[in-house]
């Protein structure tokens, strides 16, 4: 017996003997006598245990344990709502400004509806669909929406960066004002980071990424806040550069504009988890008033450059950690695997264990490019100091100063995609071109200083 | 209300009774489950109506967010935490809370449901960061006795209380977030109390189940009743917030009277021959060049800032906004306040109650005139304002008196702290609820049924018997007991003091002597329930005398910063010992000698009155007569 709208086993047994489906209206005998009378429920898959899930009148659901003893029958059918005209959230037409955006969609619930029956939340982008729900977006510009693709946040692969880069590029040839690219949050900022280095030859827009850390179908979701933001940066920022906009800290007063290649998801659950690390914000975006206030002055002008696009991303590079344990056999194995590059979290300066450096001359010797960067997140890596790093540096690292591990995974596959050689992998990931390093780190880049 | 006959006019009553319960922690975080005075972090969000899979909006969510309405939350690290601020998922809910519910729907005999389901529930008036409340049923059905009668239980739920509000400046309203989260019990009657009183004995019934499980929270607050009013021909109306019990019966008086005369609002305008037509009709017309010289502060205020004056004429509405629906409340409130609500004017101004607002006989001829009204048969309205707010308070306006044809419309109204009601916003349609995706289903397990019999509240009738017969208290004094907030707290001293006082002296203070210092306008419900036991504490080491125990906790009342200790200082209530009553004793007995040889050991009653005018309360009172007896005995031997 197999799987029946969600439900298992037992329950799946009885609802089909008694010809019942979700969305009836049934009546629930337990052994005990009791009753119970709604619409039966599908029942979230993996949701273990032999219960029946239904809605009651007063919209309550309830889980019934469903045993040999329990009688259901069907009493009837709840009639379906229709879909009406939807009720716009603002009164007469919009008039948006002449500058026009597109938004990209590739995952994320920034744009969704919920399902009356289940609650399930149904990612849903079209220009119709926001011009319902997030109609202050005019406000800043005409909007035109696709949907590359919608995928889970952890989902996200460097062969779909390509695809987003395409069509990105697409709409700036259009001659689009800016561009915004919705994105799931877990991953946001390697594919920030990844547009950044495709895009970092000419761009004459700017490209805003953003997404949602509550869903949009919460009534507190930050989406329309966030890509209000994100529109505004698109279509009136002084800047061309791959941003990400985002909560700049948990009210709804103000966003800020991360360069993609500095950015770095710090929190797993706030507005805010979105920094710069080891750089300041490029700006302060207040979507309510329409304003910009640039914080980084030095910046890619808007209109400056042509568009340059160099596509394309490796697939195999992977991203490990130094920890105290055995980090030689994780290093073989993956070259043992056919990786081409490896980026590494070190310790502090950068470090892995001493009896790893045989490990890292392998590598080298097997074409694999291994980069270095420092896992307490802030601060810079040096190799130079002590003599593992020393070591380490004979063997052929190549230490990334202080990017984050995002922007150097992302510019890993990206040089792996070109280079020929290792010592051309090597010249282009110590070549800064995009801003993902710099030789200077202020007290006050380091975020908890003062705080207490 | 005397002439209403309640049974005749077919009222129907449904309570539903919210207390917030004595938990470790929170329903869905681990924050203390309290109150506090301490200061948070402060910041701002807004809240977006969201669409149903039909594409419909919640219109009262619409109506905030088109305001621009913003809420600003303060948030004490000491009771929030990132699921307050909505930053962070729920955690799963509180085990305590569920077990404690379960416990009370097994007293009530209700089915258990098998498997717990957190809904949402949307909230949009900011007092849920998330926008929607979080509950979840946890039986159905079940029953109460009340006075011989079967009163049906439809629902018991669980669910989170909601944030505190502070106040609110202009599109801002402040929120704090320490009560956020506190797990409350819902408990929800059928609608067949027929009368005020029932009401609240039903209410009061229900509030004692809840007491004797003994992890309830009490004060004022911490209990609160919805209550669903109805009369035949009339509407269900939803009374949100009443805090008092003894609000209920008044509450529902109002409510029906109000009814009442809606209803005789209704068959009145019919009879005059109003239709919905000839509301139709109706236009509001400027009458900003006509009032431009007016006094009226109204007028000026609005015409300063650019608004405008616009007015409506009502026909045949005559005397009808001037008629009263409840106690201090006109028909004209009732119309006012939904313009209030839903077009965001401050109010409006009708024909029944010019002259008035400064504005003249002159003035009122005039508009009259241009308006087409004729005085002694039509009304009109005004309403001074920014001109797309006016507009939208006179389709409002006459929106409302279009309803007023059909009678009672059905609304959810907010209690008020005098028994009246006002507006709050229609009732919502079929409950918009969806599942809370982020909290897995709690299966009701053997384990968590266990768990709850601990928390199943004994039969009142059980508990006074073994008060009575534990504690030899009076049947009186023991009912009295259980029907005391302080329930658990009294019963916990009871057993501590056994032997040091007596249960009756004990049991009394907190009933009669804390009665008392009510009766004086005292607030004896916020003093700590620790002071009170340390009071009777103070009592049974002798450390002061039993009399002083009432001036003490009236101090307490009147100083809610002073310690117990500080109290009986700064009353002098230190208990004497003997040799400070010797010296009393000895002044008295030095005065009286006269009558003391005149009277002998019968001018005992004499020194006891004078020692006692001078002690009570600073010395115990048989020490004191012991005394007294040594020294007349004295004198009298001394004259031997």
């Amino acid at each position: 017996m197999g799987e029946y709208h969600g439900y298992t086993g037992i329950v799946a047994e009885v609802l089909r003997k008694a010809g019942v489906k979700p969305g009836d209206l049934v009546r629930i005998r337990r052994g005990d006598g009791a009753e119970f009378e709604g619409v039966l429920m599908p029942r979230y898959s993996l949701s273990p245990g032999p219960y029946v899930v239904v809605k009651l009148r007063n919209g309550y659901n309830v889980g019934v344990r469903v045993d040999p003893s329990t009688s259901i029958e069907r009493v009837g059918e709840v009639p379906r709502g229709k879909p009406g005209e939807p009720m716009p959230l603002v009164e007469g037409p919009l008039k948006p400004p002449r500058e026009r955006v597109m938004i990209v969609g590739a995952g994320g619930t920034v744009a969704s509806r919920i399902d009356y029956e289940t609650g399930a939340v149904k990612p849903y982008l079209s220009v119709d669909e926001l011009s319902l729900s997030v109609p202050e977006l005019w406000r800043y510009a005409d909007i035109d929406a696709m949907q590359v693709f919608q995928i889970l946040s952890e989902d996200m692969k460097p062969s779909m960066w390509s695809r987003i880069v395409d069509e990105v590029a697409r709409a700036i040839e259009r001659g689009y004002d800016g561009v915004v690219v919705t994105h799931g949050t877990d991953t946001m900022a390697y594919t920030a980071a990844a547009l950044a280095f495709a895009f970092h030859k000419g761009l004459p827009v700017p490209v805003a990424l953003t997404g949602a850390q509550r869903s949009s179908d919460r009534p507190s979701s930050d989406a329309a806040f966030n890509l209000t933001a994100a529109v505004l940066t698109a279509a009136r920022a002084p800047f061309a550069e791959v941003v990400v906009v985002m909560h700049g800290e948990t009210g709804d007063s103000y966003a800020l504009a991360h360069r993609g290649v500095r950015v770095k998801k710090m929190h797993s659950s706030r507005r805010d988890a979105f920094q710069s690390v080891n750089a300041p914000p490029l700006a302060k975006v207040l979507p309510y008033e329409g304003k910009i206030e640039m914080i980084d002055q030095r910046y890619r002008e808007r209109g400056r450059e042509e568009l340059v696009v160099e596509n394309g991303f490796h697939e195999r590079v992977a991203l490990i950690k130094h920890f105290p344990g055995d980090i030689a056999s994780v290093i073989d194995a993956l070259v043992d695997k056919g990786f081409k590059g490896i980026v590494i979290e070190g310790t502090g300066f950068g470090h892995v264990s001493s009896d790893a450096i045989k490990s890292l001359e392998r590598a080298r010797e097997e074409g694999v490019a291994v980069a270095i960067v420092t896992q307490t997140i802030f601060g810079r890596v040096n190799l130079n100091v002590y003599s593992t790093g020393r070591m380490m540096l004979a063997a052929g690292v190549i230490p990334l100063e202080d990017m984050t591990a995002e922007a150097a995974y992302a510019k890993l596959s990206w040089a792996l995609a070109r280079a020929e050689s290792l010592e051309e992998v090597r010249r282009i990931m110590l070549t800064n071109l995009a801003g993902e390093m710099s030789g200077r780190h202020h007290l006050r880049l380091y975020t908890h200083t003062g705080r207490w | 209300m005397p002439g209403l006959d309640y049974k005749a006019l077919g009222v129907k009553v449904g309570l539903e009774i919210h207390q917030q319960l004595d938990t470790t922690h929170k329903l869905f975080c681990e924050c203390p489950a309290e109150l506090t005075d301490d200061e948070g972090d402060v910041f701002l969000r807004m809240l977006r109506p969201t669409r149903s899979e039909l594409g419909d909006v919640d219109p009262a969510a619409l109506f905030e967010w088109r305001r621009g309405r913003m809420y600003r939350y303060h948030a004490p690290p000491s009771h929030t935490c990132l699921v307050e601020a909505d930053e962070e998922p729920p955690h799963p809910i509180n085990r305590e809370a569920v077990a404690i519910a379960l416990g009370v729907a097994m007293a009530l005999r209700s089915t258990i449901v098998d498997e717990i389901h957190v809904m949402r529930k949307t909230v949009i008036d900011g007092s849920n960061t998330s926008g929607f409340q979080r509950t979840a049923i946890v039986a159905l059905g079940g029953a109460i006795e009340v006075g011989g009668k079967t009163v049906p239980i439809e629902t018991i739920v669980v669910e989170e209380d909601a944030a505190r509000k502070l106040g609110e400046q202009g599109r801002i309203v402040d929120y704090k977030l320490d009560r956020l989260g506190i797990p409350l019990i819902e408990i929800a009657t059928a609608p067949v109390i027929e009368t005020p009183e029932e009401a609240k004995r039903v209410a009061l019934a229900i509030g004692r189940l809840l007491r004797l499980t003994g992890k309830v929270k009490r004060g004022l607050g911490t209990i609160r009743q919805d209550l669903n009013v109805s009369i035949r021909g009339g509407a269900k109306t939803e009374i949100k917030g009443v805090q008092r019990l003894e609000l209920i019966p008044k509450v529902v008086e109002n409510e029906v009277l109000r009814q009442v005369r809606l209803l005789e609002i209704k068959d009145e305008l019919r009879r005059r021959g109003l239709t919905e037509e000839a509301l139709r009709e109706v236009r509001p017309v400027d009458l900003t060049g006509l009032l431009r010289a007016s006094k009226s502060r109204v007028i000026k205020r609005a015409l300063k800032s650019g608004g405008k004056v616009l007015g409506v004429k009502l026909p045949l509405m005559h005397g009808i906004l001037g008629r009263e629906v409840m106690p201090g409340r006109r028909f004209g409130g009732e119309v006012a306040d939904y313009a209030r609500f839903w077009a965001g004017v401050a109010g409006i101004i009708h024909s029944d109650e010019l002259p008035g607002y400064g504005i003249t006989e002159e003035e009122i001829e005039r508009i009259a005139e241009v308006l087409g009204v004729v005085r002694g048969r039509d009304a009109f309205v005004l309403v001074a304002d920014s001109e797309e707010k006016a507009r939208k308070a006179i389709d409002v306006v006459i929106w409302r008196v279009k309803m007023a044809l059909e009678g009672v419309p059905e609304e959810t109204r907010a209690a008020l702290e005098d028994g009246t009601t006002r507006y709050m916003r229609p009732r919502p349609g079929s409950a918009r609820m969806y599942p809370e995706t982020d909290i897995p289903p709690q299966p009701v397990t053997q384990d968590l049924l266990e768990e709850a019999k601990r928390y199943v509240p004994k039969p009142p009738d059980a508990v006074v018997k073994e008060l009575v017969e534990r504690y030899g208290l009076s049947k009186d004094l023991a009912e009295a007991v259980v029907d005391d907030e302080r329930f658990r707290v009294i019963v916990e001293a009871l057993e501590r003091f056994k032997g040091s006082l007596e249960p009756s002296y004990v049991a009394g203070f907190f009933i009669v002597t804390l009665r008392g210092l009510r009766g004086e306008g005292l607030d004896t419900d916020s003093i700590p329930d620790e002071k009170l036991v340390e009071v009777l504490e103070a009592v049974a080491k002798g450390e002061v005398a039993r009399e002083a125990a009432e001036s003490i906790a009236g101090y307490l009342a009147k100083n809610p910063e002073a310690s117990v200790d500080e109290a009986v200082e700064a009353l002098g209530l230190r208990k004497m010992g003997r040799e400070e009553v010797e010296k009393v004793l000895e002044e008295i007995v030095a005065q009286l000698r006269d009558e003391i040889l005149k009277r002998g050991e019968r001018a005992m009653g004499l020194v006891m009155g004078r020692a006692m005018a001078k002690l009570r309360g600073r010395a115990d009172g048989r020490l004191v007569a012991e005394v007294a007896r040594e020294k007349i005995r004295e004198v009298l031997a001394r004259r031997g």
